[in-house]
């Protein structure tokens, strides 16, 4: 209770108190109102896609055109899904800010309606894979051990033994995974974002997507285990070379010119 | 060598008093010697010098201490325990708390030691005279004549037949020692231009263990692929998959430019090997808009639409393909085995 | 010297037990001559003790490891305490390191000292050769000390690559899999060498313990044999040192052995051993379980050996992709090339000091250590070669290079490709100016002293620095180096006009020599006259 009213004040507060209400009205009118549920659903989906196109046309048609059917500047759209859409935007990867080698993740610009709505817009043009739920990317009860098997066969090559991030061509890269909400890490392999090829369902089952999962939340998060201790980056020989050279023969040779110095005289002459 | 040719007095005059290049007194470089000794404050002031017996007495009990430490938290922490020590993270609590109080067990002892050698052994540098390493001319020529008697003694030079069988029976002699290496392995012959993959052999999807369908595999996605009857159980299955990994992706027909690699594709779906040919890393860094595959140690990199070829880095030729169609039930099938090697280049490759 | 009645009193125990082992084994003579030896003290004088202390600290726990470890690719499922790794299935290498680092209480510890200690001491070996390179430490008599020292470090390279590939881990697997490619590479004996190192194809079910006996008994054997050559060569030799006041070429200044060397050289042993625990305390190394275990079909980005064999990461990562396909042949040029590129780096710095007592004929003992600028020639020479390997160095890393500095992969490997040839260039024409700059500022400081910091205004207004004249230690030490006069060929035709032979080699040799020692390529120090000229009064300014 301290910690909501200390977060009152709040800049997203207000934010937060209008979504709630609008989903109370929502729901209030969902329960209350006459016509069949499912009508009700799709009246909220075509309201939810009014909005998305609306915001599409404002900070997405400049590249990808009005109809989402891509520029040169930008791929198509159709039968990207709304998975896509919530991975890009959700991690701020989209709007793109300038042109490089590749999108980096940024700060997030639109709220998680409006990227629900983004998605839904987007979603409409073609079919593509969804955004999934909590379930399906909850790594409770996954195997790690399996996730870690899996991780290695299909994601080390890029993103390193456990998530660290590494090199592609010409000053592109596989992002680091630390701190990667699980439904976007579910997201980019459905959707394969940029040069990351996709993973769908049909050759990497759901579960198998959960227990990757559970690996990477096991091994590269602030709760992870280092016993050894410093993990030094996570990079292998070279950070481990680094230090041995910069902090072991450092701080040995310190010492050493501490043993070889001449103590101080009692005068100086 | 010719050095010989080189006359003395290129060299340069040789350092010490004997050599000065001015008369003696007149040489305001010459050597003024050994510098008169400076005391230390512990060598005029008994305090001072107390003091530092103490520092070293110190040192020395909190080696023991730290000693105790050691085996109280070898007792204590159980070996699975993990603690949160900023900034280390979560690390195990035996091994921080071990480690350190053996650092410090340690590091105490040579610190006292070398605090009492700067502080209260006797500082006063002393010169040690070098003796020349070469022999006198006399010890020289009494070696040589020993070593010639010696010689004669022993006919060595005279008998060339001994001399000659000794040193035919000596060379021969290692060969066994060779010759027993020969079970070390089997001979290449031909184990490294086959594979597991044959006509009919269906492909296995690595993640699910089933066999894979045109229908699974979508454009920008990527499979890995191993060949049907194989299991991670088998006794050879490391070697075995070190030759026979495959990266399965999907590519537009109409965007693969080399013409066999279409052929050898099913529907756009093509197989490649995943075993890179410059020294064998399972190369899978696939970025789908480019089709361009990097190998991670050695950033060999292939374009996956344009027959493998190598576009950069140090691998000599293309990754191998292999022919894939649909069989009776609908799954995918190797056509044959790869049609060359994979993996790295050999000398009997061709 | 002993009289009656010196025989008659009881010697105390130590005495006692010291005769007896000097009856066998001739200690008193031994420490006659060595007790007391004398060692000169300077900090880079103890680079090589690093390396040393850190090898006794290596077998330690080496030692300790082989209690644990099961070096045996035999595949097993895993059940022990480490979750993540639960029921994947492994050789008894790996689930053994795995054991090693969470049931075995202070085993994971004895790993990580094991492992940081290993880097130490090949970077200890290291920076000890090149501070016996940059002084001339490696000239007359102890070049072949030189070679033993190269030796051991060569030698340590490979023990390193064999212990650390016998967890059999994604990483090192990945790792054994890169030499067995370079093996294949080898023209004609390579597919052989690869089937007979391996027992059959790779990975196979040997390597790891053939490796094991590499790597806890050839290789560490040897170098103990060399370690101990190498010792009782600094022991015979006795220690070099620089040049100062009354040190010369005949003697040496410094403390005695017992006790003031004895307690530093002893304690700074426990001073080693101290601060590589700390780290193993605090810093994880090659955390295996994080890894994975071997599979020859799995690989994670970033994959590099440890710092030692990184310079040969880098050379064969920015090769071009050479092969020749010739009569059913293949000569896989983009790996044996820097295969061999690899021996070639390492064996140029082994021979220099033989070329250098070629070019310069000088057959006597050296004693005092130049000091680097002294030596301009050699000091750029050196600085171009630790050029190289640096800037393959970074080849070897190019990847982290890239996601951390934020630049493209292949523009990195460009650079190392351009600069493995342009930047020793650079770095051995810098290096010289830089020497003959500093020689040159030595020169002005014998000649006209030190600069004090006092300005001071003329009657007629001009400012004027003040400069103090040395000591006449610091005279002695400044002018005490050698310098050699280059070598001449001499006229080609004798007096009588016949023609003289020249060889090719004697022409080579004269051109070296002028490029170490010629007008341009060294300061002449400053001679007594000038000196003298300069200090006999109107000389200041």
């Amino acid at each position: 209770m301290k910690k909501l009213s200390a977060r009152r004040r709040h800049p997203l507060a207000a934010v937060v108190v209008l979504l709630l209400a609008l989903a109370a009205t929502g729901g209030l009118y969902a329960a209350f109102a006459p016509a069949s549920k499912a009508q009700a659903d799709e009246t909220a989906q075509s309201l939810a896609i009014e909005e998305g196109k609306k915001l599409y046309s404002v900070g997405c048609a400049s590249c990808h055109g009005t109809g989402g059917q891509g520029t040169t500047d930008g791929p198509s759209l159709v039968g990207v899904g709304s998975a896509a859409v919530d991975f890009q935007v959700g991690t701020g990867r989209m709007p793109a800010q300038q042109p490089g080698a590749q999108v980096p993740k940024k700060k997030v610009i639109y709220n998680q309606a409006q990227i629900d709505q983004l998605a839904a817009y987007v979603a409409s043009l073609g079919a593509g894979p969804i955004v999934p739920t909590k379930n399906q990317v909850s790594p409770d009860g996954a195997d790690i051990a399996k996730g870690g098997d899996l991780f290695r066969t299909n994601c080390a090559q890029c993103h390193n033994f456990t998530g660290e991030g590494g090199a592609l061509t010409n000053g592109k890269y596989a992002p680091s995974l630390e701190g990667v909400d699980p439904k976007h890490i579910y997201e980019a392999m459905q959707t394969g974002p940029q040069s990351m090829p996709s993973f769908p369902d049909t050759t990497m089952p759901e579960q198998q997507k959960r227990d990757i999962i559970a690996y990477i939340q096991t091994v590269n998060s602030a709760q992870s285990e280092n016993p050894g201790g410093l993990k030094l980056g996570g990079l292998g020989p070279v950070s481990e070379g680094l230090f041995a050279w910069i902090f072991g023969l450092g701080a040995l040779i310190a010492v050493a010119i501490w043993v070889a110095a001449h103590t101080a005289k009692a005068k100086k002459s | 060598m010719s050095s010989q040719e080189i006359p003395e007095e290129n060299l340069p005059a040789e350092q010490g008093p004997a050599h000065g290049a001015v008369e003696g007194a007149d040489d305001p470089f010459a050597d003024p010697g050994l510098p008169a000794h400076q005391p230390r404050i512990q060598d005029i002031d008994e305090r001072a010098a107390k003091r530092s017996e103490r520092a070293v007495a110190f040192m020395f009990t909190l080696s023991m201490l730290a000693t105790v430490g050691f085996i109280a938290s070898y007792v204590i922490f159980p070996v699975d325990k993990i603690v949160y020590i900023w900034p280390f993270g979560h690390v195990s609590a035996l091994n921080f708390s071990l480690g350190l109080t053996l650092g410090v067990a340690l590091f105490a002892i040579g610190a006292g030691a070398v605090h009492w050698a700067r502080t209260l052994m006797s500082d006063v540098e002393v010169a040690d005279d070098r003796h020349a390493i070469e022999a006198t001319p006399e010890v020289k020529a009494k070696v040589l004549a020993d070593f010639a008697a010696g010689a004669e003694e022993s006919a060595f030079g005279r008998r060339k037949l001994i001399r000659n069988t000794m040193f035919g029976a000596l060379a021969l002699v290692p060969l066994s020692g060779v010759v027993l290496l020969r079970d070390l392995g089997p001979l290449p012959e031909k184990k490294l231009r086959n594979t597991l993959w044959a006509k009919g052999k269906q492909l296995i999807n690595m993640n699910t263990m089933e066999p894979l369908r045109p229908e699974d595999v979508a454009v920008g996605s990527l499979t890995f692929a191993m060949p049907e009857g194989l299991t991670e159980e088998a006794e050879d299955f490391q070697n075995q998959i070190a030759k026979a990994a495959l990266m399965i992706i999907r590519i537009q027909p109409e965007n693969i430019k080399d013409k066999r690699e279409r052929e050898w594709a099913h529907e756009g779906i093509v197989a490649f090997s995943k075993i890179c040919t410059h020294v064998g890393c399972p190369i899978s860094l696939y970025e789908q808009q480019t089709h361009h595959v990097l190998c991670p140690c050695h950033q060999s990199t292939f374009d996956l639409s344009d027959g493998a070829r190598v576009i950069f880095g140090p691998a000599g030729h293309a990754l191998p393909q292999l022919r894939i169609g649909v069989n009776s039930e609908g799954n995918l099938e190797a056509l044959g085995d790869f049609d060359e090697p994979v993996g790295p280049a050999f000398w009997e490759r061709g | 010297m002993s009289t009656a009645t010196d025989t008659q009193r009881k010697a105390p125990a130590g005495e006692r037990v010291a005769d007896w082992a000097d009856g066998r084994l001739g200690i008193y003579s031994l420490a006659k001559a060595n007790m007391r030896k004398i060692f000169p003290d300077h900090w880079s004088f103890m680079l090589g003790e690093i390396a040393l202390y850190s090898f006794i600290i290596i077998i330690l726990t080496g030692v300790y490891l082989t209690l644990f470890f099961h070096p045996s690719m035999n595949e097993v499922v895993y059940h022990g305490s480490y979750e993540p790794m639960q029921g994947i299935k492994m050789s008894e290498a790996y689930a053994s390191t795995l054991d090693i680092s969470f049931d075995v209480r202070g085993g994971l510890l004895v790993r990580q000292i094991h492992h940081w200690a290993a880097l130490i001491f090949l970077a200890g070996m290291f920076v000890h050769m090149m501070r016996v390179f940059f002084t001339g430490a490696f000239r007359k008599p102890r070049e072949i000390n030189w070679l033993f020292g190269f030796l051991l470090f060569v030698l340590g390279m490979f023990t390193g690559f064999t212990g650390y590939s016998l967890p059999d881990d994604l990483l090192s697997g990945t790792g054994v899999r890169f030499t067995q490619g370079a093996i294949l590479s080898m023209p004609i004996v390579g597919t052989y060498i690869s089937m007979f190192l391996f027992g059959g194809e790779f990975p196979g079910h040997d390597f790891v313990a053939r490796f094991y006996s590499i790597h806890i008994l050839l290789l560490p054997g040897i170098m103990l044999g060399l370690l101990v050559a190498h010792l009782i060569l600094v022991f015979y030799h006795k220690h070099t040192q620089f040049a100062g006041p009354g040190r010369t070429n005949k003697n040496v200044v410094g403390m005695p052995l017992l006790p003031v060397y004895m307690a530093k050289a002893g304690g700074f042993f426990f001073l080693v051993f101290g601060i590589i625990a700390v780290i193993a305390a605090i810093a994880s190394i090659n955390p295996i379980w994080a890894i994975g275990p071997y599979r020859p079909d799995q690989v994670s980005t970033g994959a590099q050996p440890d710092w030692y064999m990184g310079f040969a990461e880098g050379l064969i990562r920015v090769m071009p992709g050479w092969e020749i396909n010739l009569w059913g042949h293949t000569l896989v040029l983009g790996v044996f090339i820097p295969l061999m590129a690899f021996g070639l780096v390492l064996a140029i710095i082994a021979v220099y000091p033989f070329v250098e007592s070629w070019i310069t004929g000088d057959k006597r003992e050296h004693h005092i250590l130049d000091r680097p600028r002294n030596a301009p020639t050699r000091t750029a020479f050196g600085v171009a070669w630790i050029t190289e390997y640096v800037i393959v160095f970074i080849g070897g890393g190019n990847d982290l290079w890239a996601t951390h500095f934020h630049l493209s992969l292949n523009a990195i490997s460009w650079f190392v490709r351009i600069f493995i040839f342009v930047g020793p260039v650079l770095a051995f024409i810098a290096t010289r100016r830089i020497c003959l700059g500093l020689q040159r500022r030595d020169k002005e400081k014998v000649l006209h002293g030190r600069e004090s910091g006092i300005i001071k205004r003329l009657p007629h207004g001009e400012f004027v620095e003040i400069h103090e004249p040395l000591g006449p230690e610091q005279l002695h030490t400044l002018t005490a180096h050698e310098q050699y006069k280059p070598v001449e060929i001499g006229p080609t035709v004798d007096e009588n006009g016949v023609e003289r032979k020249v060889s090719a080699l004697q022409k080579l040799r004269a051109r070296l020599s002028k490029g170490y020692y010629g007008e341009d390529n060294q300061i002449a120090k400053p001679t007594v006259e000038e000196y003298k000229e300069i200090t006999s009064g109107h000389g200041h300014h």
